[in-house]
């Protein structure tokens, strides 16, 4: 018997069920999979649904439902699968968006480098092959905590803080990469640029990933980033799509 | 023609509110929405009006503002000083401002979140399903000088009636519930906590509100190396320096600081209006306690109506004589009938 998963109430806003206490794919898969299940599930009790890096989120009117009836409901649910090695969501999304490694957009490339043992060529190979999966969503809106990266890159967040860095950077520290949706401070180390907006309030999507989507982030040259970035009005940055089945 | 209000002169933290934007908490925006909800019931009370509509949140202090077109307003929340072309009229009331008059909101004079409402709301282009404005997650700006703002057609009704004002402008007893991290804390950590006087520190906003107290400062086993984890509205988080942090409407949606508890929404407007230097305990109850309170709390908010009364006790009053007229016991005389719109 272990402690995990584990259900609790979150002040009379809803429920939530905790895979584990430590950040890990297994239990990032189980609180995917099993928000899945029950957005599938259609509840009339739950009104919206969210995850953080291992839990799933029910948001639930526990002062008008009786809680006891949902939770064997939830356990039942939780009981009838290994949710810790299920499939992932169907029709996820793989992006694929350019960025410049390095060079004065990107300052601390060679410093994130060194503390993960590479020089800045094989930094670029290493995080522009990586493909990595929105692990959460948090912080702001649209803003992906995306991972996890080998484990070489499980680099300290720096000390002090970076009084800011643009919207459109990526960042990395503890095997996760950041691409920030505002210009904000931050302690992570920015070490790619890219043009992709993460938020775009006034479009029909405004939201531009979601949690479960994979990305890529291959490198290309300064120009051509600058290039992109001349016509581009939707934000995408020059990414491109691809469904994942 | 569509009526405006504009805004001649704004006050530095004025803001369109709504009851705020839910559905987006996966996406990372939280919901957001008018700092004291009990505020905006009252203002659609008094208005006879749905809560839904938009409305100014004033933050402190007011402004000035003139209207094109015969407007009824209701005044909620903090108490500021009010007046139309100079003559002073009650809070907490709902009251007509006619076409080219001038209304002045001062500064507050208890609590700390104010709001100007209008028959028809306030009629701006929604934004992702609401009006709120959601600084933090730049949806909107603070409204500035000179501002013109659309208002939605008012389907009509009396004004001149006020409502009963209650303590939440005076801190006081905050009542709160555990939370997913709050066996994080000793009990003893957390008996000092619920012993423990604050007050409420100049240090807050629309996304939280820091407490002050003599002594230690509270700390969580395990420290500060908890998982980020989803933030509700009123989580009170324990930040680096030991402080309790109460989490508003527009807090970020997840957070890494641990939670001692939670503050249950009906006292949440209490935290959010106590001015700086206001005294604040935290008192722990059950989660039958706090659904109980809750489950009246939401009967009062539907009874609203039948608690105003009329600013003057004139017999020559309209809508008091009809009521005399209508069924018996079915109607408090303030509702807007149907045949009537």
């Amino acid at each position: 018997m272990t402690d995990f998963p584990k259900i609790q109430t979150v002040g009379l806003s809803g429920i939530l069920v905790s895979f584990a206490d430590t950040m890990s794919e297994p239990a990032n898969r189980a609180a995917l999979s099993f928000r899945a299940a029950i957005d599938g599930s259609d509840w009339v009790e739950v009104s919206e649904t969210s995850t953080s890096l291992v839990s799933t989120f029910l948001q639930v009117d526990l002062v008008a439902v009786p809680v006891d009836a949902i939770l064997t409901r939830l356990n039942d649910l939780l009981d009838s699968r290994d949710w810790y090695t299920a499939d992932l969501p169907e029709n996820r999304t793989l992006w694929h968006i350019p960025t410049v490694y390095g060079t004065d957009l990107a300052p601390q490339l060679e410093e994130a480098a060194n503390l993960a043992g590479l020089d800045p060529d094989a930094a670029i190979k290493e995080l522009s092959s990586a493909r990595v999966r929105v692990l959460t969503i948090g912080f702001a809106p649209g803003q992906p905590y995306l991972g996890e990266l080998p484990k070489n890159w499980d680099i300290p967040r720096q000390q002090g803080l970076t009084k800011s860095v643009p919207a459109g950077a990526l960042i990395v520290a503890i095997r996760q990469l950041v691409l920030f949706t505002n210009a904000s401070p931050t302690g992570w180390r920015h070490v790619g640029q890219t043009g992709f907006k993460t938020f775009r309030p006034s479009s029909e999507t405004p939201f531009a990933l979601s949690p479960g989507d994979e990305l890529c982030f291959p490198a290309v040259p300064r120009a051509e980033l600058e290039k992109i970035m001349a016509h581009d009005s939707t934000g995408m940055g020059g990414a491109e799509t691809e469904v994942l089945a | 023609m569509t009526a405006t209000l504009t805004i001649a002169q704004a006050g530095p933290a004025l803001t369109i509110q709504d009851l705020g934007r839910p559905g987006w908490r996966a996406q990372g925006l939280t919901k957001g929405g008018a700092a004291d909800p009990i505020a905006v019931y009252e203002g659609a009370a008094l208005l006879g009006q749905s809560p839904d509509l938009a409305m100014i949140e004033m933050i402190g202090t007011g402004g000035t503002f003139t209207a094109d077109t015969d407007l009824r307003i209701a005044l909620t929340g903090a108490n500021m000083t009010a007046k139309i072309d100079g003559e002073a009229i009650v809070w907490n009331a709902s009251h007509s401002l006619p076409a080219g008059a001038k209304l002045t909101l001062g500064g507050a004079t208890s609590g700390t979140y104010g709001y100007l409402h209008i028959g028809g709301g306030i009629a701006s282009d929604p934004l992702l399903g609401a009006r709120a404005t959601h600084l933090s997650a730049g949806l909107g700006a603070a409204l500035q000088s000179g501002d013109t703002l659309p208002v939605g057609v008012d389907k009509g009704g009396d004004t001149g009636f006020k409502l009963p004002r209650d303590g939440r402008f005076d801190g006081g007893v905050v009542r709160v519930v555990t939370s997913m991290q709050t066996d994080r804390f000793a009990l003893e950590e957390r008996d000092r906590f619920a012993n423990t006087p604050f007050t409420r520190d100049p240090r807050a906003n629309r996304m939280g509100v820091r407490m002050d107290h003599d002594g230690a400062g509270f700390s969580a086993e395990g420290g500060l190396t908890i998982l980020s984890e989803v933030i509700v509205p009123g989580d009170i988080q324990i930040t680096g320096d030991g402080a309790p942090f109460v989490l508003m409407g527009e807090s970020q949606t997840t957070g890494g600081y641990p939670r001692i508890g939670t503050v249950i929404p009906r006292d949440l407007p209490r935290v959010a209006q106590a001015p700086a230097g206001t005294k604040i305990t935290f008192e722990f109850i059950t989660l039958e306690q706090a659904i109980a309170l809750e489950t009246q709390h939401r009967r009062d908010i539907k009874a609203l109506a039948g608690q105003m009364t009329a600013l003057i006790r004139d017999p020559s009053t309209i809508r008091d004589l009809l009521s005399y007229q209508l069924i018996s016991g079915a109607v408090s005389g303030h509702e807007t009938f149907e045949k009537d719109s």
